[in-house]
């Protein structure tokens, strides 16, 4: 057998999610060459009347396409084209023309592609990468007006017979608005960035695609088979059996998760007797929250802060936690994110003193109790999550809370920075929402006092179950007494829940109880009102709400409220839970 | 003539979006209409003008105009940078 290099991986940014695996289609445009004229006399006025024709012709090119993306995408894509128009009519840059024509007496295309190829220089060199990505928008511009100049025609894709993979070295948001479905499978360029219109647009239309991988172009042979992986950034050249078998599996997987994603993401997480759920996702780094929006989160239930504690090896300082929480509201907005405060060992906080052992770290100087310890630490955060606050779109809350004293003492702490930071004139949300973790049984206990001193509960059945039945979750030796549906912590969790309604609070649960689709009936019928989850259970946890009733799902939880048996509830739910979702079931719902 | 001097307080700046609104909104108006920061003068009604000053959160700007709506030019550009371009 000759040797031929097979599985050259070649790496570049992912633009846009999604594999395709197929033989590439080079699009090969040759660079306009652009001679410089001397006009003969009496010319001139006649050029630029000629340069005049070539910008209105392009802006009708350009509305056109407006108004074929704006159908298929919506107005806001539209917008892209706006950006072009103005690029377009740029009276400084055509006056420039203007002038140029006349001073120097040559055509037009020379004049104007100089001008606009020293604009591209001037914004390649700034320090500004969304910038940099704007020239991709200028140069598309250009093109078409010098096309019209030359009288040559608007490059257009040529609908394939076959679909294939595009490979180029650059593209035009032009041109993948003009892509169809039927002849293209994705599409891989050379220059390009993540934020580039090109890629915005492709995520929009659905297209796979790899921007930014340099030298690809020269390197493909027309008709060559590809693999392009726009999840991870990749493009395999000539990919060997196994690889080929391996991928077209992945895609398959791929395309059967996003259909039943696509079939919940766009539906509310309510019963068929119209009672709303809210599903949120726990999540820990602001990455997370792409994920979190794919699966149908509604919002971000859970922002564990630990990560930054942990990713800088170093307690965070106030402008990195503000970057990480102000990107996450962002990214989210308007949904709404919880955001924890520091929920780890104090001696994580005070890493500089000599760390004391613990006998016992999960009944030790932790969480809330460090905070309270550590002011400056606390306060760093607090004014970080106060100042990302603007949007409106950010709750805090406080974990291993135990007492109402405690609360009251993290909420007096709140008081002094917001105070601290209207004397600045610093702005931040007046009326952000302060709510607590509900995961320690006194909490529970006392939630009728602590519900009337804060906006919001969140039961966390992880720690709640392991205290209140004193078993350490990482034993493996009492692994079997660490029991989710003890009837003791359906007592508290049941409490929480009607505690927080007396006093018109809304009550969620972010434990690991709420991804088991076993316990969302028996909670759902508790009356509670937010499950958060990781981002990939929500479908499915959904798809259980979607198909119950909340009447059914009461008399349920009653039921269950009268059993003394671990054991036996847990066998019971699951019994309930396989009848009503076997597979045929749970594929239909 | 009319001057008046703000300071660019969006967290990204003058980017892409924020510069055609203040182009689209300059466009309106017969004044002339300039964009200062150091010692970069720019039209603002040209987009690539506008995106090549490259004001970032923190910088100055003054915003200069003459013609007949100058006063009402300068008020309502200077309110599309305070009011951070509705982003935020």
């Amino acid at each position: 057998m000759k040797k031929f290099k097979k599985n050259i991986v070649w790496q570049g940014i992912p633009a846009s999610p999604g594999i395709a695996i197929g033989k590439a289609y080079l699009l090969d445009r040759e660079e306009i060459k652009i001679k410089e004229e001397k006009l003969p006399p009496g010319q001139i006025q006649k050029e630029i009347l000629r340069f005049k024709k070539a910008l209105h012709e392009a802006k009708k090119e350009i509305v056109k396409l407006k108004e074929n993306i704006a159908k298929k995408l919506g107005t806001e894509q539209a917008k892209i084209f706006d950006a072009h128009l103005l690029i377009l009519e740029d009276e400084v840059v055509n006056q420039q023309v203007f002038n140029g024509i006349k001073e120097e007496k040559k055509n037009a295309e020379f004049i104007y592609s100089r001008i606009i190829q020293k604009t591209i220089q001037t914004i390649s060199s700034t320090k500004y990468e969304y910038l940099k990505e704007r020239v991709a928008d200028i140069s598309a511009v250009s093109t078409r007006v010098i096309n019209r100049l030359l009288g040559l025609k608007q490059h257009t894709i040529e609908p394939l017979k076959t679909p294939r993979i595009i490979v180029a070295h650059s593209l035009s948001p032009g041109d993948v608005v003009q892509m169809k479905k039927e002849s293209v499978l994705g599409f891989a360029t050379d220059v390009g960035g993540k934020t580039s219109h090109v890629a915005l647009l492709a995520k929009s239309l659905g297209f796979p695609a790899v921007v930014g991988l340099k030298a690809l172009f020269p390197k493909v042979k027309s008709g060559e088979n590809l693999i392009l992986d726009g999840n991870i950034g990749e493009v395999i050249l000539s990919p060997d059996q196994a690889t080929l078998k391996n991928y077209e599996f992945k895609k398959e997987k791929l395309l059967k998760r996003s259909k039943t994603l696509l079939e919940l993401t766009g539906l509310v997480a309510e019963t068929k007797d119209k009672k709303k759920i809210e599903l949120s996702a726990n999540i820990e780094l602001p990455s997370d929250v792409e994920s979190a929006l794919e699966n149908g989160a509604e919002g971000i239930g859970l922002f564990r802060t630990e990560y930054l504690y942990l990713a800088s090896s170093d307690l965070p300082d106030e402008e990195e936690q503000y970057q990480a929480y102000f990107s996450i509201a962002q990214k989210i907005y308007p949904q709404r994110v919880i955001i924890r405060t520091f929920d780890m060992g104090g001696d994580k906080f005070a890493h500089d003193q000599e760390r004391d052992y613990e006998a016992n770290p999960f009944l030790g100087w932790r969480a809330i109790r460090a905070c309270l310890d550590l002011p400056d630490v606390f306060k760093t955060q607090l004014r970080a999550i106060l100042k990302a606050s603007q949007l409106g779109n950010l709750s805090i809350m406080l974990p291993m809370i135990s007492s109402l004293d405690e609360l009251l003492k993290s909420k007096k702490v709140l008081e002094e920075v917001k105070e601290e930071l209207r004397a600045k004139k610093i702005s931040f949300d007046e009326e952000i929402k302060v709510g607590i973790m509900v995961e320690i049984p006194s909490a529970a206990l006392e939630a009728d006092s602590l519900a009337k001193n804060c906006d919001f509960f969140s039961i966390g059945t992880n720690d709640l179950i392991q205290y209140t039945l004193a078993v350490d979750r990482t034993n493996e030796r009492i692994a079997h007494l660490y029991q989710s549906f003890h009837p003791s912590v359906l007592k508290l969790i049941k409490k929480t829940i009607d505690d927080g309604h007396k006093n018109n609070i809304w009550v969620g649960l972010c434990g690991e109880m709420a991804a088991d689709p076993k316990a969302t009936v028996l909670l759902v019928g508790l009356g509670i009102d937010e499950l958060s989850a990781s981002p990939l259970s929500i479908p499915q946890i959904k798809k259980i709400v979607r198909s119950i009733e909340f009447q059914e799902a009461r008399v349920l939880a009653e039921e269950m409220m009268k059993l003394n048996d671990a054991d036996q509830i847990e066998k019971l739910l699951e019994e309930d839970y396989l009848q009503r979702f076997n597979q045929e079931n749970s594929l239909k719902v | 003539m009319i001057e008046k001097k703000i300071e660019v307080v969006n967290r990204l700046g003058l980017h892409a979006r924020p510069a055609a609104l203040v182009v689209q909104k300059a466009s309106k108006f017969k004044a002339e209409i300039r964009l200062i920061k150091d010692e970069y003068e720019v039209n603002a009604k040209s987009i690539m003008s506008v995106m090549m000053l490259a004001a970032e959160m923190g910088s100055f700007l003054t915003i200069k105009a003459w013609g007949e709506d100058e006063s009402t030019a300068v008020e309502e550009i200077a309110k599309l940078f305070e009011e951070k371009f509705g982003e935020e």
